[in-house]
Order: C-alpha cells, then sequence, then structure tokens
C-alpha cells in the first residue's frame, strides 16, 4: 500500500475534499470556514463555491438547526464548531431533534449530519471554557461519536461519518493537530464502530481514544523496556463502541486501564469499566482503573492545568498500580 | 366583501370549511377519548385556531414544507394528514403515523412535507430555515413554513432561524399564531411590544398581522409572500392573532386550581368562531347551502367515528419495536435492531 506522510489536520482537509467531490449534496458550513480559521476547511469555498461552503452567524442553536432540517431534506451538511463547548449553545437540536426525530416519527426521516469538534480539549493556556473534551456527553445521548488517533484514522473515519446516515458527532483532538502520520494514498475508509490495536501485548491492556492513544503508545515503549507488555486499544468511535475487540484484549491480559481525557463521573473510563465488569470479570486480575479528568473546571494558570489533565504519567501510574 | 376576498372563499371556501371541520372533530373527539381513558399521554387541542393552520395551508404547493409544533394535529390536517393515521397514533398502535414511537406530539408524515411536530417551543424554526436551505441549494423551488405560537416568539431559535433566513435569502415564512397565552402566560406579560409582527423589520423582513380567525385573510395575506418567497425575494413574518378556545392541554381544568382566562373573555373569542363565520359566508354568498355543510361536517364527524373504531381494533406495536428506529445506519454495537 502506498503511503505518504501527512499531518492530522491535512488528512482531515483531503477526506473533506474526496467526500465534497464525490457527493454534489455535502455542504460545509460553521463560523469562519471559508477563511478556514480552524484549519481544515482552508481553500474548499475556491474550488466548491459559497453556495456549498458559507460562514453563519453566531447562531449555533439556529445553524445547528438549519443543518438538521437541511440533512432531512436532501443535504449532507457538515458542520464546524470552532470551540468543543459549542454544542451546550445548540443542544436541543442535537440531543432533541437531530438524535431523535428518526426514532420518533418511526424512522421516516434521516439526519446525515456530521458536526467536526474542531480542536478539541484542552489545548493549553485555554482555560474553563474553551477546553473541554466532552466526547462521552452525546454519546449518552445516543449520538454516534467518532475521535480518531491518527492521520490516516482522521480521513477515513471523516469519509465514514460523512457517508453515514445518522448524524454523527466527530471529535477532532487539539493535541494531535499537528500529528505526522503515513495515510494511504488511495482511496479507503475507516468504517465507525470497527477499533484499533496499534500495539499488540499480553500484561495489560490501555483503552483510549484520541490523543490518549498516543500517550499509551509512548508509554508502552517506555516500559517494554522494563519488562511490561501493554496492548493498547484505539476505539477510534465512542459510540458505536466495539466492545468485542476491548473483551477479547481484557481477556487476554487480564488488566485494564481505561485512558479517557475527559470528566471522570459518569465517563467514558466508567462506561468501559463497567462493560468489562459486566461480561469479563473472571478474567480479570485487578481492578479497572480509570484515568480521567478530576470533573471540574479547566484552570488557566500552567501548573494547575498540568494538575488536573490526564496523561503518560497518570497511564504509566496505573498501570503500574495492576502489576505491582 | 372585496372582490379578493369573494374569489379565495369561491375557489377555496369550501375546502377550507372541510378541512377545518376535520380539525375541529378530530380534535374534540380525541379530547373525549382521553378524558375518557381510553387514549394517554398528552394532547394539545388546536380548537379555536383552525383558519390559520387552513389558511396557510391552502396556499402551499404539495411539496411545500412545514414544521409544526406541539400543538400540531391542525397543521397536520391542514396539510393534508389521513385521520386514521392519526388517531392510530393517539392509540399507540401499529397504523399511526409514527407506528406508535411519536404520540400526539410527534406524529407526522415527511411524505406530506411535514418535517416534525415539535414538543419543544420553537424548535422547529431553525429545522424550516434548514429546509428552505435545502430549496434554494437543491433549487427544488419549495417554501418552508415555520408555524409557532406566541409563546415560541420569545425562543431563541426563532430569532437566530429568522436571521439565518434572512442573511441566506431563503424562502420561508415564519408564521407566528398569537392566541394570547404561553400555557398560563397572559401575552402582555411576555411580549414588550403589543405585535410580535414589528420584529419583522429587524430581521429586514415583510411582517404583517392578520386576523387569524379568518382563514381568507390568512390566505389573502400568506399568498403573495409565500410566492415572494418561492422566486427568491426572502423569508417572511405573518402574525396572525388567535385564540384556543380549551385549556393549553386538554386536562388542564382538571389541574388548573384557578382560571388564568375570564369566562368573558372566552366567550368574547368563541363569537368568532372561525368555523360559524365561513359557514355563514359560504351561505351568504350562495357557494354553499347549508345542508351542503352539515353534509360536510357529517362526513368529518363519520372519518373520525371510522378512524376510532379502526384504531380499537388495530394491533399495538411488538414490543421488540422499542428498539428500532434509531438508527439508519445500523451497527452491531449500537442498540438499534438492524
Amino acid at each position: 500500500m502506498k503511503v505518504r506522510k501527512l499531518r492530522f489536520m491535512r488528512a482531515l482537509r483531503d477526506g473533506l475534499v474526496e467526500e465534497m467531490r464525490r457527493d454534489p449534496t455535502t455542504i460545509v458550513l460553521g463560523e469562519d470556514v471559508t477563511i478556514g480559521l480552524m484549519g481544515v476547511t482552508t481553500g474548499l469555498v475556491d474550488e466548491f463555491g459559497s453556495d456549498r461552503v458559507f460562514d453563519t452567524p453566531l447562531a449555533e442553536l439556529g445553524f445547528t438547526g438549519a443543518a438538521v432540517g437541511a440533512a432531512m431534506d436532501g443535504l449532507r451538511p457538515i458542520v464546524e464548531y470552532q470551540i468543543s463547548t459549542l454544542p451546550y449553545l445548540a443542544m436541543d437540536q442535537l440531543v432533541n431533534q437531530a438524535a431523535k426525530l428518526r426514532y420518533m416519527t418511526g424512522g421516516q426521516m434521516s439526519v446525515p449530519l456530521v458536526i467536526r469538534m474542531a480542536s478539541s480539549g484542552a489545548s493549553g493556556g485555554v482555560a474553563a471554557q474553551h477546553s473541554d473534551h466532552n466526547y462521552p456527553m452525546l454519546a449518552h445521548m445516543g449520538l454516534k461519536v467518532v475521535m480518531p488517533a491518527t492521520p490516516a484514522d482522521a480521513k477515513g473515519l471523516l469519509k465514514a461519518a460523512i457517508r453515514d446516515n445518522d448524524p454523527v458527532i466527530f471529535y477532532e483532538d487539539a493535541k494531535l493537530m499537528g500529528m505526522r502520520g503515513d495515510v494511504p494514498k488511495q482511496e479507503y475508509i475507516v468504517p465507525l464502530g470497527k477499533a484499533a490495536v496499534p500495539r499488540t501485548g499480553k500484561d495489560v491492556t490501555v483503552v483510549g481514544a484520541g490523543h490518549m492513544v498516543v500517550e499509551a503508545l509512548q508509554v508502552a515503549e517506555a516500559l517494554a523496556a522494563e519488562g511490561v507488555d501493554v496492548e493498547v486499544v484505539d476505539v477510534r468511535t465512542i459510540l458505536p463502541l466495539d466492545t468485542e475487540t476491548i473483551l477479547e484484549s481484557a481477556a487476554k491480559t487480564g488488566r485494564v486501564v481505561v485512558a479517557d481525557d475527559s470528566n471522570s463521573f459518569c465517563g467514558f473510563a466508567a462506561e468501559v469499566a463497567a462493560v468489562v465488569a459486566d461480561e469479563a470479570f473472571s478474567d480479570l486480575k485487578g481492578p479497572v482503573v480509570r484515568v480521567a479528568r478530576p470533573t471540574i473546571p479547566i484552570p488557566f494558570s500552567p501548573p494547575l492545568e498540568e494538575a488536573v489533565l490526564p496523561g503518560g504519567k497518570e497511564i504509566r501510574a496505573a498501570i503500574e498500580r495492576l502489576m505491582a | 366583501m372585496s372582490n379578493e376576498t369573494a374569489n379565495i372563499l369561491k375557489e377555496h371556501g369550501i375546502e377550507m370549511f372541510r378541512s377545518m371541520v376535520r380539525i375541529r372533530r378530530f380534535e374534540e373527539r380525541a379530547g373525549e377519548l382521553l378524558d375518557a381513558g381510553e387514549i394517554g399521554g398528552e394532547l394539545h387541542q388546536y380548537i379555536g385556531q383552525e383558519a390559520v393552520a387552513v389558511g396557510i395551508c391552502s396556499a402551499l404547493r404539495a411539496d411545500d414544507r412545514i414544521t409544526s409544533n406541539h400543538r400540531g394535529h391542525g397543521h397536520l390536517l391542514a396539510k393534508g394528514g389521513d385521520i386514521t393515521k392519526m388517531m392510530a397514533e393517539l392509540y399507540g398502535k401499529q397504523y399511526g403515523y409514527c407506528r406508535g414511537k411519536g404520540g400526539s406530539m410527534h406524529m407526522t408524515s415527511l411524505d406530506l412535507g411535514i418535517m416534525g411536530t415539535n414538543g419543544i417551543v420553537g424548535a422547529g424554526a431553525p429545522i424550516a430555515a434548514g429546509a428552505g436551505l435545502a430549496a434554494k441549494i437543491l433549487k427544488t423551488d419549495r417554501v418552508s413554513i415555520a408555524f409557532f405560537g406566541d409563546g415560541g416568539a420569545a425562543e431563541g431559535a426563532v430569532h437566530e432561524a429568522m436571521t439565518l433566513a434572512s442573511v441566506w435569502k431563503l424562502p420561508v415564512i415564519f408564521v407566528c399564531e398569537n392566541n394570547q397565552y404561553a400555557i398560563s402566560l397572559k401575552f402582555d406579560e411576555s411580549s414588550p411590544v403589543e405585535d410580535l409582527s414589528v420584529k419583522a423589520a429587524g430581521y429586514n423582513m415583510p411582517g404583517v398581522i392578520v386576523d387569524g380567525m379568518d382563514p381568507i385573510a390568512v390566505y389573502d395575506a400568506a399568498k403573495p409572500l409565500i410566492e415572494k418567497a418561492r422566486a427568491g425575494e426572502g423569508p417572511a413574518f405573518i402574525e396572525a392573532k388567535t385564540y384556543r378556545f380549551v385549556g393549553h392541554f386538554s386536562v388542564e381544568h382538571a389541574i388548573v386550581s384557578a382560571p388564568y382566562r375570564s369566562d368573558e373573555e372566552v366567550k368574547k373569542w368563541k363569537q368568532r368562531d372561525p368555523l360559524i363565520t365561513l359557514r355563514k359566508r359560504l351561505v351568504d354568498s350562495g357557494f354553499a347551502t347549508e345542508g351542503d355543510l352539515d353534509a360536510i361536517d357529517q362526513a368529518a364527524k363519520d372519518e373520525v367515528e371510522t378512524a376510532i373504531e379502526f384504531s380499537r381494533a388495530d394491533d399495538l406495536p411488538d414490543v421488540s419495536e422499542a428498539l428500532e428506529d434509531a438508527y439508519a445506519t445500523p451497527n452491531e454495537f449500537l442498540p438499534a435492531k438492524v
């Protein structure tokens, strides 16, 4: 397979361009998308025109609802949220409308809509209202949620999200936007609901998504030198969640750490821990350990921010606890 | 009567009467069934406001779009809704529009261009703007209508939708049915202005006030605005002054300790019952006899009774269906069944 090295952001853009060329019903809208303030939509308006790529007024509830309506009526809108906290402004359209319309109308409607959370998470020094990484939130309400951890997956999963006939919330992890990686040259799709196992190991499983996968791989590399063999499961999509791959890995290693850069309370790590406890209890050699944010706002000052965000150090400590 | 009014009356009057009387008889019987405990849930009856939905929908093409609200039965019927499918939905039965998944507040038919009745006040307005966006981009020549009330006029969703529709010049008509009350909150306590239509100016769109008890007046005001929107001239705002003759929801009388509307006020509005005034006009102008209209009324009553009998006998959905219909693209790791 021929590959080339691309940055995460560029891989996203390539995926977007390919799908827009393929399907004339796709449109891109959001705040500052024509100038490409967040880097992914740069130049799209030149190729596809202002009918298909256009800026919205700062009316998140309104333009999300308009995207829902357009999706119900023949278009495939791809909406960019400039900040991952904007869904709070649009919650009714996301949860009460997009997520429920098909079900409550007995399957009459579909809402093929993608919401791109551009640069989600704590990008550093932007404090409480710009640092949330709320990927479990909408999955809790039944929306499909995707979070790639590599440039190749960023492209392949975005293409799958655009072709999906349901609303899909697509998280672009702020800490990965500059990451470089091999991206296949030929066309490909990465299906939703299929986890990846970027590293196999026999001693302990780390389950994660987004940049926590990258952190886990670095920790695994370091621990290998110390004789601990870590397996890393990248779930790729929060919902649908590939529990089969998680449970297979749990059965193999008997030790599970969940690396989740979101609030711990009622969170993604809690869900994975519950699934493993329910279905693989007899395979476990110890508790399922959660590595996640404390459920508080993110502070500004660097040492405070550092203290509350989970990363490699916390993953390593969790593994060491299980291996002790 | 102006020539224009006479022409509309002649061309659409009888159909308007039929449509309004179907709504009235459906809602009356639905209320009785709920009171009797035969159907469950909540019921927001459209009784008194029939002229608005019927006047607007009479001016639409079959493929035009509407979004409706919690008081949506009237909109659905005015757009061509099937009484049997609606009644079966109230019974939670298999034949219902949503196969029992939606009930009163979510019954809808996408085939009729109804992009949801909506239990969340104001939420249909951005969706109607989205339908307008699709119409503009896909060049389908369709117009979409957002129905909401004076309560909805306070919602941010409605105002954001108006901004988008105006900035993007979308073919959307915002129809505010000002029935004077947001549940119990009197209009003058929820609105800083006497006429909501003045808000249109802030969005640079035409705003008109119309008598919402008169389907001819509603049609007359709406038709040119709809055709302008269709021609690409952008959105408009119609405030229809109207009144619901019943409570916010059908069992309100059993819950609310003190009435928030006086008997005199309700009585005054009931004197302007759109069914009575349209009947009189049709008869006075010679377009129909009392007998003709009685027959239409009786046919509507019969249609409703037939729908009730059918719904009583219809099957309840199988419990296995509870996990179906949530997703269009299935996946083994979703709760929805393939």
